[in-house]
């Protein structure tokens, strides 16, 4: 009973944060509702069972992802009100887009149910709750069986990183920086000179 | 009752919802790029609330090992994006889509 309305609350806050994502008028506004999206999602993880999942989301989206958005929301001077300009003119193809889409989803829906080997093909059964914790069981197959998904998804991560380095690094004209090469390069003969000083003539 | 018993048809319909409204919000902001990656991460949890969904009610933990990795996936396209985006808004002052088809030859 509290879990179906706990259900129902988070669900609902989903679908209308995400409504909110697409339709408001500041991209900050909807930044803002997709990290509310994000919550409420890891709240239906949790009512899942899938504890980690549900943490991992919101500290890697809420507190990465939204927040780079967000910041390159803020950072790009843009009028979004031109962006908007004529948007309603693709509401009518959007509408035809998405209505076939959910068309198709609830067709699958109606036509579908699971096969009766499905119980037989478990990859991986979750271990009893009690014994081991979600986050362990998770690490008992993630490090072993999909150890080589796992290092690819580091590499790939990896690649990411210095890609948005490069693409957004850029020189900046007049900037003084420490030289270090040139620090090292600097040679006695060409930082002084020795002068031979008679007493009582000056340099 | 069918209402109160949450299970995986519940589950399924709200990612099928989620997914369908991410759809619909690259058609309506067709012209700003921020607001499309934001649907393209709507469509992605969508994907994660299936592929849990379907962990817990088979009793798979290979649900969520996968959405775990498009978790990662995820970040690094988002991130990745976004660089796009500076760039582009540094080099033509604006991030409008339609101004990106220029970069045909």
């Amino acid at each position: 009973m509290i879990s179906a309305i706990a259900f129902y609350l988070f669900a609902s806050i989903t679908l209308l944060s995400a409504i909110m994502v697409i339709t408001a008028r500041n991209p900050v506004h909807s930044v803002l509702f997709l990290i509310l999206a994000f919550f409420n999602a890891s709240g239906l993880f949790v009512l899942l069972g899938a504890e980690f999942i549900a943490m991992i989301l919101v500290i890697v989206y809420v507190g990465a992802v939204a927040v780079l958005f967000l910041f390159v929301v803020m950072m790009l001077d843009i009028s979004f009100a031109d962006l908007r300009k004529g948007a309603m003119q693709y509401v009518p193809v959007g509408l035809i887009a998405g209505g076939i889409l959910l068309f198709e989803l609830i067709s699958i829906f109606i036509a579908w149910g699971f096969a009766k080997s499905a119980n037989d093909n478990i990859a991986s059964p979750t271990p009893e709750a009690s014994e081991v914790t979600n986050t362990e069981a998770l690490g008992l197959i993630l490090y072993t069986d999909y150890i080589f998904a796992f290092q690819v998804s580091g590499l790939i991560l990896l690649v990411a990183m210095i890609g948005a380095i490069v693409l957004t690094h850029r020189r900046r004209p007049g900037v003084r920086k420490q030289k270090v090469a040139d620090q090292q390069a600097r040679s006695r003969s060409d930082a002084m000179e020795v002068q031979k000083v008679t007493p009582r003539t000056g340099v | 009752m069918e209402l109160l018993e949450i299970g995986l048809a519940h589950y399924l319909s709200l990612a099928a919802m989620l997914f369908t409204l991410g759809i619909f919000g690259i058609f309506l902001n067709r012209k700003n790029v921020i607001v499309i990656l934001m649907c393209i991460e709507l469509m992605l949890l969508a994907v994660n609330i299936n592929f849990v969904a379907f962990s817990t009610h088979l009793g798979d933990m290979t649900g969520q090992v996968f959405s775990l990795f498009i978790l990662t996936v995820a970040a690094a396209e988002a991130a990745i994006g976004l660089a796009i985006l500076v760039v582009l808004f540094r080099t033509r002052g604006s991030i409008a889509v339609e101004d990106v088809s220029s970069m045909k030859g």
